[in-house]
């Protein structure tokens, strides 16, 4: 096949480009400029946008020995990634950007581009697995379970997954980091990205209070506004916006006094309407039932008005697994999830994605919760 | 992976050194020999060093004490704007604007933008045609306007990417009749046009090494000797004290020969030349009749540069990679994130435009094979280009 290996500069996709290559592949690697102006971004040697990144990537093709080239998705990153983050955050939400760059960038706008130049498939560093099963090409959980990230692919369609390659999904890590070394390539120590790649230093709030003040003048959820005991009713303090606070955080609220029972008090909810945060004791926090939109079915769909299905669920990237059912409604535009043990802080924009053992289902945007009765 | 021949098509990039640069470079680097030594080895080098300048200052009408070498095109144009400017600044601190054109090469434009930035500069970029050829009307105008906060002008030979000729004579005499300096780049023209330094009437101006069938990392400022700069390196004082650093003998002995046999086969080369550009924008358009060809006919005999609308510069050029057919979508950059051209910006494209093009540039070891390989390899590849951007 002709592959198209997204190469971030980083370690694992440099050791998946190697194995497709050696797999007999012809592979082309590729840098994805996700940034007009490099240095605007992170200034830091982790993430996927400085220029020390493309370098170390270049390096990598040379050590493989295949062509090179960089890529500027910086236009369709900005659109349907930033764009998207800065949004979700705005609507009192919190987002996933790593899922949405892989919908909409790796596996959508590179892989189109790369299906039309004459290439089959792309591949990345990603650590999950493809299987051919009895319904048609599955995908897994990796067996690394410590760097799975099935979480973040669950929003990947058959047609993506068919043109899609995981050369990392059977290995655990150090042993990826150990091949990369015996490899030569020199990536081999580069520490794991952790933040989000758009964001310097790892400053989510800073960034957001900066780019959000550009792209809403004015708005409601930019300036402060009380934080509200949902039991008592009573003001315990002030926040700095809404689009500051995510569904379970507890550190950082800065209450100005102590709620009458003297517990911790958790962000139960965000308006950014009415610009207030509610706070609530932890038990408050356990939700039972999940309203989901928009589901992506990673191979057959869940059958549509058919009843409850027994499947697991993981509600954040690295979360655990919850026993659930999913009833799939709406003509298939909705899902609703009902978890057999309660589930805390699920945040609204974040994805619930959808297994069965180790195989994903498909993933929907979470929308709202249903807490536990009393 | 790439079984099929390599035609390359970007001798505007680096060119392949010819056998007297070659054998020039070689013959020295066995050599020992500082040239700023004072002994026998030191002064063998240092010899060297002299018949080279001496050689280079005859191919271009210098005095030899008017080729100050350097790293390379970028340094010499470093020199040249920074030295210049500050030189003149100092003697007269009212003359603190720099005219440009708006098409130079980054080498140019960087350095003054960084002198706008921390210098107090102000730049006046010229503005071009479609052609991308200069609007004298308006340098003249901006000449007129304030004639005497004009610290220098620099204005290149032959624009890189589409090989426009720029009206040097007419910015020389402009410039003359105001006492101001001209500089230019001219890393593109030596050796594919007539390059005469004297008669030219410039100051100053820019030459490389690799772009003319010399070594990579070596070049020269030709600076009249009336001219005075201010240095960039300091250290020993090489280079009348204008270039301090080692002086790299076996690059500086290769650049000599490039430029000596550059100057001798000047004419002949131009013709060979456009005989094969010629060849190459037939087979270019016969194969994709949409194809337009920027920059005039009558520019660098050298260069060929296309727009293919509906297509992405960099979908075509690494489709034509993967065939062995090697060009460019105009000037490179650092981080590797294609920028639309400037140049073609200048020229009125559109961002649009200015992305779906490409360089195709010939040089001294082109064949019409190479020629041919591309007539042949164009079609297909811009067919499928413009399904990817589609």
């Amino acid at each position: 096949m002709k592959v198209v290996a997204a190469m971030s500069g980083g370690v694992d996709s440099a050791v998946a480009a190697a194995r497709a290559h050696e797999a007999g592949h012809e592979v082309t690697g590729i840098h994805l400029a996700l940034s007009r102006n490099p240095k605007s971004y992170r200034s830091g040697a982790r993430g996927c946008c400085t220029i020390e990144d493309a370098n170390d990537a270049r390096r990598a093709a040379d050590v493989i020995g295949i062509p090179f080239y960089v890529w500027d998705l910086s236009e369709r990153f900005h659109a349907d990634v930033v764009e998207d983050f800065m949004d979700t955050y705005a609507a009192g939400q919190t987002p996933n950007p790593c899922l949405r760059c892989n919908e909409k960038i790796k596996f959508a706008a590179v892989l189109e581009r790369a299906l039309a130049l004459g290439f089959d498939a792309v591949a990345t560093g990603h650590y999950a697995q493809l299987r051919d099963g009895d319904g048609g090409l599955e995908l897994h959980r990796a067996v690394d379970a410590g760097k799975d990230q099935s979480y973040v692919l669950g929003v990947l369609d058959e047609h993506q997954l068919r043109h899609s390659l995981f050369p990392l999904g059977d290995t655990p890590k150090p042993q990826v980091r150990e091949e990369a070394a015996a490899r030569g390539l020199l990536v081999a120590d580069k520490p794991d990205s952790h933040d989000i790649c758009f964001v310097a230093d790892g400053d989510n709030a800073g960034w957001l209070e900066e780019k959000l003040a550009e792209r809403y003048d004015d708005a409601p959820f930019l300036t402060p506004g009380p934080i509200v005991d949902e039991v008592t009713g009573e003001t315990l303090g002030e926040h700095r916006g809404t689009y500051g606070y995510t569904i379970g955080q507890r550190k950082g609220l800065r209450l100005g006094r102590p709620a009458p029972d003297g517990r911790p008090r958790y962000v139960l909810d965000i308006e950014p309407v009415s610009n207030t945060v509610t706070v609530g004791p932890r038990e408050r926090l356990a939700v039972t039932r999940i309203h989901g939109t928009s589901p992506r079915w990673c191979g057959a769909p869940l059958p549509t008005d058919s009843g409850p299905a027994d499947v697991t669920v993981q509600l954040r990237a690295h979360g655990a697994e919850h026993r659930a059912t999913c009833l799939v409604g709406a003509g298939g535009a909705e899902v609703t999830i009902d978890l057999i043990d309660p589930a805390h802080g699920i945040a609204p924009g974040q994805a619930a994605v959808i297994y069965d053992g180790t195989r994903v289902i498909g993933s929907a945007t979470i929308t709202r919760t249903e807490r536990a009765a009393g | 992976m790439n079984d099929a021949p390599t035609a390359y098509l970007d001798h505007a990039a680096t060119t392949p050194m010819v056998e007297a640069a070659v054998e020039a470079m070689t013959r020295q680097l066995r050599d020992l020999g500082n040239a700023s030594s004072l002994h026998a080895s030191g002064r063998r080098a240092r010899r060297v060093v002299e018949e080279s300048r001496e050689s280079i200052a005859q191919a271009l009408g210098s005095r030899p004490g008017e080729v100050v070498f350097t790293s390379g095109g970028t340094e010499a144009d470093n020199l040249a704007l920074k030295g210049l400017f500050w030189q003149r600044r100092s003697a007269e601190p009212t003359r603190s604007r720099i005219l440009a054109s708006a098409i130079e090469h980054h080498a140019v434009l960087d350095p003054l933008e960084w002198l706008a930035e921390h210098e107090g500069a102000i730049l006046d970029l010229v503005a071009v045609d479609r052609d991308g050829r200069l609007d004298l009307d308006a340098v003249r105008r901006t000449l007129e306007v304030a004639p005497d906060e004009i610290a220098l002008i620099s204005v290149m030979w032959a624009n890189n990417e589409v090989g426009t000729l720029q009206p040097l004579d007419q910015v020389v005499a402009l410039a003359g009749e105001r006492g101001i300096p001209v500089h230019s780049d001219a890393v593109q023209a030596l050796g594919v046009v007539p390059v005469d330094f004297a008669a030219s009437g410039l100051d100053a101006l820019s030459l490389s090494g690799h772009k003319i069938g010399g070594p990579q990392g070596v070049g020269a400022l030709v600076v009249r000797r009336e001219v005075e700069l201010t240095p960039l390196l300091h250290g020993g004082g090489q280079e009348r004290d204008v270039r301090s650093g080692t002086l790299d003998v076996p690059a500086i002995a290769g650049f000599a020969a490039a430029v000596q046999a550059a100057a001798q086969h000047q004419a002949t080369h131009a013709a060979r030349l456009r005989t094969l550009r010629a060849r190459l924008v037939t087979a270019v358009q016969g194969a994709v009749p949409d194809a337009v060809l920027n920059g005039g006919e009558d520019g660098l005999p050298g260069i060929a540069h296309f727009t293919f609308p509906g297509c992405e510069g960099d979908s075509l050029l690494m489709l034509l990679d993967a065939r062995g057919i090697e060009c460019s979508t105009g000037s490179a950059c650092s981080a590797g994130v294609p920028q639309p051209s400037h140049v073609l910006l200048a020229m009125g494209r559109d961002p649009e435009t200015a992305r779906s093009s490409l360089r195709f540039s010939l040089g001294h070891t082109s064949t019409e094979a190479d020629v041919d390989a591309l007539g042949a390899a164009i079609g297909p590849c811009v067919e499928r280009a413009r399904a990817a951007w589609a």
